[in-house]
């Protein structure tokens, strides 16, 4: 199937989820329970696509690994966004450099 | 607009590694740069990118955008309270195609009420940025070394790590909440009959069933509501 037919419908579905609260809903959501949901909605999101996802991302588990840890460490430490996936990325590929001197 | 230069670096480097992952799922630059301008969501496009790579149907791809967009619609609403009152209808309808998560915090930040000029300007650079990244690694992913490549290819999780754990520190409903993503995202991807679902609906599942669960058991307060 065409490529840009995949990427047309993608624009337009997350358009839409943009653009009518916007312009339709005038007042506030009172619903708790909708609220809660949509206030996990993210992080459930963005937890189950990195893991395990990550681990498999590179050529050797280890490096991963190590890059996963040192993500979290530094997020913990309230670092930057773009400080900690840097700092993820720079510990994979060293790593990895490790493991294939090793291999 | 200067409040958008370092959003703008940010999606950069990022996009920079959604590029990368797009050359990997068999696309190129320009259908990169385009999925980009047009979408404008680094993790929409991640998971649309996955459901392309894997092959998967139209239903498919259009729920997982719903699914992991939908924030946005959230975000959408809270910024209806502090648009100028003199913002009008076609003007919203510029304002919320560039209403990202970044754009979003800032713009929430900002002090005085959001005037169409300030958001287009605060918009405008973050565009920029994240479409010729993304081009720009989409084209060098495919000259750069394997191990560069792989090693950029973490960022994106790096990134998505370094928004959710300093939340998941400080509210243990978030922290369980994530951790029931994590172990249901496991599940399909290990227990031998789960394996057959596609990454895009086992996405879906996992993040309805962990935001629903947290809904029930940890309501949010009306206090910790932004």
């Amino acid at each position: 199937m065409n490529i840009y037919l995949y990427i047309l419908v993608m624009a337009g579905v997350t358009y839409l989820i943009r653009m009518l609260p916007l312009t339709l809903i005038r007042g506030k959501i009172r619903n708790r329970f909708v609220k809660s949901f949509l206030f996990y909605v993210p992080y459930a999101c963005l937890m189950a696509m990195t893991f395990p996802a990550v681990f498999h991302a590179s050529d050797h588990v280890i490096a991963a690994v190590a890059g996963v840890v040192v993500a979290i460490l530094l997020a913990l430490k309230g670092k930057g966004l773009m400080t900690v996936a840097v700092a993820a990325s720079v510990t994979v590929f060293l790593v990895s450099l490790v493991c294939g001197i090793q291999a | 607009m200067k409040d958008g230069i370092p959003i703008a670096l940010g999606y950069f480097a990022v996009s920079f590694s959604l590029g990368i992952a797009m050359l990997s799922a068999g696309m190129t630059a320009v259908q990169g740069a385009v999925m980009s301008v047009s979408n404008l969501t680094s993790a929409g496009e991640f998971a649309g990118v996955r459901v392309i790579a894997a092959g998967g149907g139209l239903l498919e791809l259009i729920l997982t955008q719903v699914i992991i967009n939908l924030r946005y619609s959230l975000m959408s609403l809270s910024l209806t309270q502090k648009l100028d009152e003199k913002v009008t209808l076609w003007q919203k309808l510029l304002i919320a195609f560039g209403n990202t998560d970044e754009i979003f915090a800032v713009a929430m930040n900002h002090q005085r009420s959001l005037t169409l000029p300030y958001m287009l300007g605060l918009q405008s650079l973050p565009i920029i940025g994240w479409t010729a990244g993304t081009f720009l690694g989409a084209v060098a992913g495919g000259i750069m070394p394997r191990s560069v490549s792989m090693a950029m290819n973490v960022m994106l999780y790096g990134m998505f790590i370094a928004i959710v754990f300093p939340v998941a520190r400080k509210s243990r409903a978030v922290l369980i909440v994530a951790s029931i993503a994590v172990f249901c995202s496991c599940l399909f991807r290990y227990v031998p009959f789960l394996q057959g679902i596609s990454d895009g609906i086992s996405i879906i599942i996992c993040t309805i069933a962990a935001a629903t669960l947290g809904a029930i058991f940890f309501p949010v307060d009306e206090k910790e509501d932004a």
